[in-house]
């Protein structure tokens, strides 16, 4: 029956809708939002150096984007346990409920980013300069995290029922990709000095959706100044077009993983 | 749970019974879907309910927790319910019952707990389905609400629906249930009407008899 296949993104769709509408009215939203308002103004109006805004904002928001995007996703993923058990009774497919939930809070996340950073931007006069190509990337990138962490705290939540756990390994793995990571990686490239490191670099660098994320915007920007060890080799090894090609589908395969596992785990969960 | 065996006929309200633990709640889930089960075979209305979803058309649930987003409005929250059923439905009927006229401007997260329950069961019995799950369908509702709830209760039951409840309210299910079924560690210790308990436990009161079933004698 053709209708019935339809029923199916149909009801994911409106289950999206109304997690958004409940997620854009939470007070957290607005803080969210009014963070990155407030951010955006106030680098841009201290630093007349829209470049330079750009960067420190990179630096912000490749931490920031995958620590509020674990924390919203884990919480709400937990706060609606009751109300997903009601919608797992009606006649609605388990995909369409927590895909239909996670795009509702990694959409409205990103609104939030969007927004709140665009209209500082806008303000600016941002269409008279020529940096709009790498403030897009930058809010595109922020998208990719947002949907990425939160699809990773989605899955976290669904293979943990106890919340305090769930939260904890949560946040364990955020501190984990976001400074850990970082550091193992940079004393393994001091212990193995010696040895040619190119190909483990690259590697540990697609590992980690952090370091993807700002070597794509280094070599959007191209400052091999900023590029550092990694950025190098990647703009070594693939040139600067081919390694942000290269790197921007690595991100879209980090979105589509833990999203695929997402579908997976919630089809055989009981609950 | 293992070896359950329970053919539930069309009509008539089944109370559900038995200690914490005895599988109540799994149960009801393995017939919503929600628990899946490594073996065995649930049928509703004729059809399996293996790797079907449809079939949940069938059937009404009252969860036993009343929590639902906190930022929708209770009139967006009913049409949400609307929308993914599509279905006829009785919406405004059971707004005026329950006297929600006054909170569907509210948000949700504002309700008081029986205002929540009011909710949770106008949504469990805004549509026309042959089958009705209700856990614990008492909690937090005030005198009036209750007796709102059970005149619900028994005008779908004269128009011939089946009704499973779970209740810890004896009184309550002494007298709306036609048949108890007992669970005790995941079987079904006993099933039948209200007199075949009593006569088999030989106790005059439903709560004792219900205190008394599951201790095992010899004359049991």
């Amino acid at each position: 029956m053709p209708l019935r296949q339809l029923q199916y993104p149909l009801n994911m769709f409106k289950i999206l809708k109304y997690s958004f509408f409940d997620l854009m009215r939470s007070r957290w939203s607005y803080v969210y939002f009014m963070f990155y308002l407030l951010l955006g103004f106030v680098l841009l109006f201290l630093n007349n150096d829209i470049s330079k805004a750009v960067i420190t904002l990179m630096n912000i928001i490749i931490v920031l984007v995958p620590l509020i995007a674990t924390i919203f996703g884990v919480m709400y993923y937990y706060n609606s346990k009751e109300f997903t058990e009601l919608l797992l009774a009606q006649p609605v497919k388990r995909t369409s409920i927590f895909l239909g939930q996670y795009l509702g809070v990694a959409g409205s996340l990103t609104l939030s980013l969007i927004f709140g950073l665009g209209i500082p931007f806008l303000c600016y006069g941002l269409f008279r300069s020529m940096v709009i190509w790498d403030f897009a990337l930058l809010l595109v990138v922020g998208g990719f995290l947002t949907m990425i962490f939160t699809a990773l705290a989605f899955n976290i939540s669904l293979s943990n029922e106890n919340k305090i756990k769930g939260f904890g390994y949560a946040v364990l793995m955020w501190l984990f990709l976001a400074v850990i990571y970082d550091g193992i990686f940079l004393v393994s490239l001091i212990v193995f000095e010696e040895y040619p490191l190119d190909n483990f670099s690259l590697a540990a660098t697609m590992l980690n959706p952090i370091d993807l994320s700002r070597t794509l915007i280094l070599l959007k920007l191209d400052i091999s100044a900023l590029l550092g060890y990694t950025g190098a080799v990647f703009k070594q090894f693939f040139g600067t077009n081919l390694g942000f090609l290269v790197s921007l589908g690595t991100l879209i395969l980090w979105t589509v993983l833990p999203i695929s596992r997402l579908m997976l785990k919630s089809k055989r969960k009981d609950f | 749970m293992n070896n359950l065996d329970l053919d539930v006929e069309n009509g008539g309200i089944y109370a559900v019974l038995g200690p914490n633990g005895s599988g109540k709640t799994t149960l009801i889930k393995s017939i919503l879907g929600m628990v899946i089960m490594d073996d065995g075979q649930i049928e509703v209305s004729g059809q399996s309910i293996k790797n079907n979803w449809l079939y949940r058309k069938e059937i009404n649930y009252l969860p036993q927790i009343a929590n639902f987003p906190g930022n929708l409005r209770v009139n967006e929250l009913i049409k949400m319910i609307k929308d993914l059923r599509n279905k006829n439905n009785r919406a405004d009927e059971l707004i005026q019952l329950f006297n929600l006229n006054s909170f569907l401007d509210k948000k949700l997260s504002t309700l008081s707990g029986g205002t929540k329950q009011k909710v949770n069961i106008l949504l469990a019995f805004m549509f026309d389905s042959p089958v009705y799950i209700l856990d614990e369908p008492t909690t937090g509702l005030d005198p009036a609400a209750l007796l709102n709830l059970k005149d619900l209760i028994r005008k779908e039951k004269q128009a011939g629906k089946t009704i499973l409840i779970t209740s810890h309210i004896l009184q309550f299910v002494e007298e709306m249930a036609d048949q108890i079924i007992y669970l005790l560690e995941g079987k079904i210790y006993f099933r039948g009407t209200m007199q075949s308990l009593l006569k088999k436990t030989h106790q005059t009161k439903f709560d004792h008899a219900i205190a008394a079933i599951a201790i095992p004698s010899e004359h049991v």
